[in-house]
């Protein structure tokens, strides 16, 4: 049963706006920018020649569609059946290659030829250095100095593939701030510019331009759950930091009402600890980057700094949709800790051999905690955003941390 | 709620004599909270027409380097924003007639309930408020609320936009219109070459407020180049704050560079530009 078409456009944009949230709060030099980058995007995607080089790309550079698999012992019950969407064998090793390759094309559509992006793990610093080395386009990318020294190995991979990467070493020197640093350089190169956002939040067309980008992820992961069990999912389940890689592989389920929709946030060192990127659970509404949204801010509005273990989810804000699905109920949102996803990270690879991002990890460890309490039949839909290969070294540090401190005791 | 006369009764004086308006800028509470009110009667003192206040925020996206840094100082001594619009209070009590406008991030009026931070502004004394994030397309949200509250709402004017662009934005903004002659963000890196004449006249025949110009001014000569150009004011914000980084460990160097500068761009201003326009 679908949703009636009044109901069904409450959860379409109107303009710049989902429901009261998002819109284009830029300075007014930006809004050109923003404009055009919006009128090349709504005529792309009605447009075969670009959809058919996107998808030529998509196929057979970036490794689509990409499987989906049925777990055979992690969240596996007697009622319980646990498929993995498998974005990280895209390649680039995680969901991101999507739209990065769709906003580069767009970005030669639209005459430029540099692109400017912000990374915080460096996945999406990574994609945007590999599709503008494939499409012969200049990259330069802002990371926050933190991000820099945790990530050298993606700091390394974006250089490899020609694009600069900038330190960025003001405010907390994190993603935040390196998304403010593209914003400031985007006000005075947007003539030959491109800035490549890298997650479904930001000022519009971002958030309905990197869903539309990502939506491939649900619209593939449907058909397949429909060839192997014969059923839509009961839950679809995926991680949440600005906000990319759920809303990608919602969008097709939005309007299935008996499909349940769960975004897992960064609880951190708990959802009641001042550490955490719970900013649907935890945040308030605001304005930053451009959109009405939720976020983890002071009473005055100054913008607080997040924690978590995953740089990925590591953002005070997140997509406008996001607070739309949960202020209309349509999805849930729910916190994992950090422990809990470090924990889901060893499960799924010693379960399945399938080392997941620490990122996706937050949504497997939901997933698991579901299955365990299913009383009923249950098929479950993770999206498995990236692997976990980034993520090795930061993961040894702590776990030996750990064990080094269990010794002690 | 009526607005309040001032930045009308400053055009009025200035351009009968021909002089352009002089609107400096600083972060408010930066150093410090004392040094913050000398430094605010240096700039008086030594020739402002009016006041460009900041209030310090997390994450200002629309400027460069300069008050980046000067935007720390007062976030690290946990300077809050109430502390902020009660110092300006101050100000307003020692100069009853200066034009006084803030210049703030959307967040920071959000974030408070709109209506009682407007409130607040204006039970302080502030003008005009030029939010930096708020293009005139997402007026709405802020405009009737503001008018309500007798707050006048400042817009910028960049050099390439649009006519449609431009006729909303002159007729949406109150007190004054921001105008820009280059594209970026804030600072002297850059600076502000000639505003073109065209672009001027078209926010005229829009009916715009007086036009003050910003963004890369910093010596007499560019104020001489936007008086030819045809503007009615200019704003220095990153010279000033400059100044403030580099010299706010010796606080009275700092307050005698400030005022030197500050003295030499309003001798700038304040000359008769009849014959140049």
């Amino acid at each position: 049963m679908s949703l009636n078409d009044t109901n069904s456009n409450k959860f379409e944009y109107e303009g710049a706006y989902i429901g009261q949230y998002g819109g284009q709060f830029v300075p007014q030099i930006l809004v050109p920018a923003l404009e055009q980058l919006e009128e090349a995007f709504e005529t792309a995607i009605t447009d075969d020649s670009f959809l058919s080089e996107l998808n030529q790309l998509l196929d057979n550079y970036a490794g689509r569609p990409t499987p989906l698999t049925e777990c055979k012992t992690f969240g596996k019950t007697d009622n319980c059946r646990v498929f993995l969407k498998r974005e990280d064998l895209l390649h680039g090793g995680a969901h991101k290659t999507n739209q990065v390759l769709a906003q580069a094309l767009l970005a030669k559509r639209m005459g430029k030829n540099r692109i400017i992006a912000e990374t915080g793990a460096g996945q999406h610093g990574v994609a945007t250095a590999l599709a503008c080395a494939l499409l012969g386009l200049k990259a330069t990318v802002y990371m926050g100095k933190k991000d820099c020294d945790r990530q050298a190995p993606n700091v390394f991979r974006m250089r490899l593939m020609g694009a600069e990467v900038i330190s960025v070493d003001n405010g907390s020197a994190s993603l935040k701030d390196a998304i403010n640093e593209a914003l400031r350089d985007w006000a005075s190169s947007y003539d030959d510019t491109h800035y490549l956002l890298g997650t479904a939040a930001g000022p519009h067309p971002f958030p309905k331009m990197v869903k539309r980008f990502q939506q491939v992820i649900g619209e593939e992961a449907k058909k397949q759950i429909l060839e192997q069990t014969g059923q839509l999912p009961d839950a679809v389940i995926a991680c949440v930091g600005g906000g990319s890689n759920a809303i990608g592989i919602f969008a097709d389920f939005i309007k299935e009402e008996q499909v349940k929709l769960i975004g897992v946030e960064p609880a951190g060192h708990g959802l009641d600890s001042d550490a955490h990127g719970a900013t649907l659970l935890r945040g308030s509404e605001g304005i930053i980057h451009g959109s009405r949204t939720h976020i983890l801010q002071t009473g005055e509005g100054q913008i607080r700094e997040s924690h978590s273990v995953s740089a990925g989810l590591d953002y005070p804000a997140v997509g406008p949709e996001h607070v739309h699905l949960m202020t209309s109920g349509r999805a849930e949102y729910v916190g994992i800790t950090d422990e809990e996803a470090l924990q889901a990270f060893q499960d799924l690879s010693h379960a399945e051999g399938i080392i997941p991002a620490l990122e996706s990890s937050h949504a497997l460890a939901y997933a698991k905690k579901l299955s365990q309490e299913a009383d009923k039949p249950t098929v479950l839909l993770v999206n498995l955003s990236g692997r976990g290969d980034k993520d090795l070294s930061h993961v040894m540090g702590i776990l030996d941390e750990q064990s080094n401190n269990g010794a002690e005791v | 709620m009526e607005v309040s006369m001032r930045y009308q009764k400053m055009f009025d004086k200035v351009s009968a004599n021909n002089h352009l308006a002089y609107i400096p800028f600083v972060i408010v509470g930066d150093p410090d909270e004392a040094l913050s009110l000398q430094l605010i009667d240096k700039l008086v003192e030594n020739g402002a027409d009016g006041l460009e206040l900041g209030l310090a925020f997390s994450d200002p996206v629309a400027d460069g380097p300069v008050i980046q840094e000067a935007t720390l100082r007062p976030l690290a001594n946990q300077f809050s924003i109430q502390a902020g619009l009660e110092l300006i209070g101050k100000v307003r009590k020692k100069h009853p007639d200066l034009p006084i406008g803030l210049l703030t991030y959307a967040n920071l009026v959000f974030a408070q309930g709109i209506e009682t931070f407007f409130n607040k502004c204006r039970d302080v004394g502030i003008d005009s408020i030029l939010v930096a994030d708020c293009p005139v397309k997402e007026s709405q949200l802020f405009s009737d609320k503001a008018e309500a509250c007798g707050i006048q709402l400042v817009f910028i004017a960049p050099p390439d936009a649009s006519d449609e662009t431009l006729e909303q934005i002159a007729q949406n903004s109150k007190g004054y219109t921001y105008v820009l002659s280059r594209k970026g963000i804030t600072g002297t890196e850059v600076a502000a070459s000639k505003a073109s004449t065209g672009f001027l006249k078209k926010l005229r025949q829009y009916q715009s407020p007086p036009l003050i110009q910003g963004f890369g001014i910093s010596e007499p000569k560019h104020v001489f180049d936007a008086a030819n150009a045809g503007v009615d004011g200019i704003i220095t914000g990153s010279a000033i704050v400059n100044l403030i980084n580099q010299h706010y460990n010796n606080p009275q160097i700092m307050l005698e560079q400030v005022g030197d500068y500050v003295r030499s761009i309003a001798q700038a201003a304040h000359t008769d530009h009849a014959n140049t326009a």
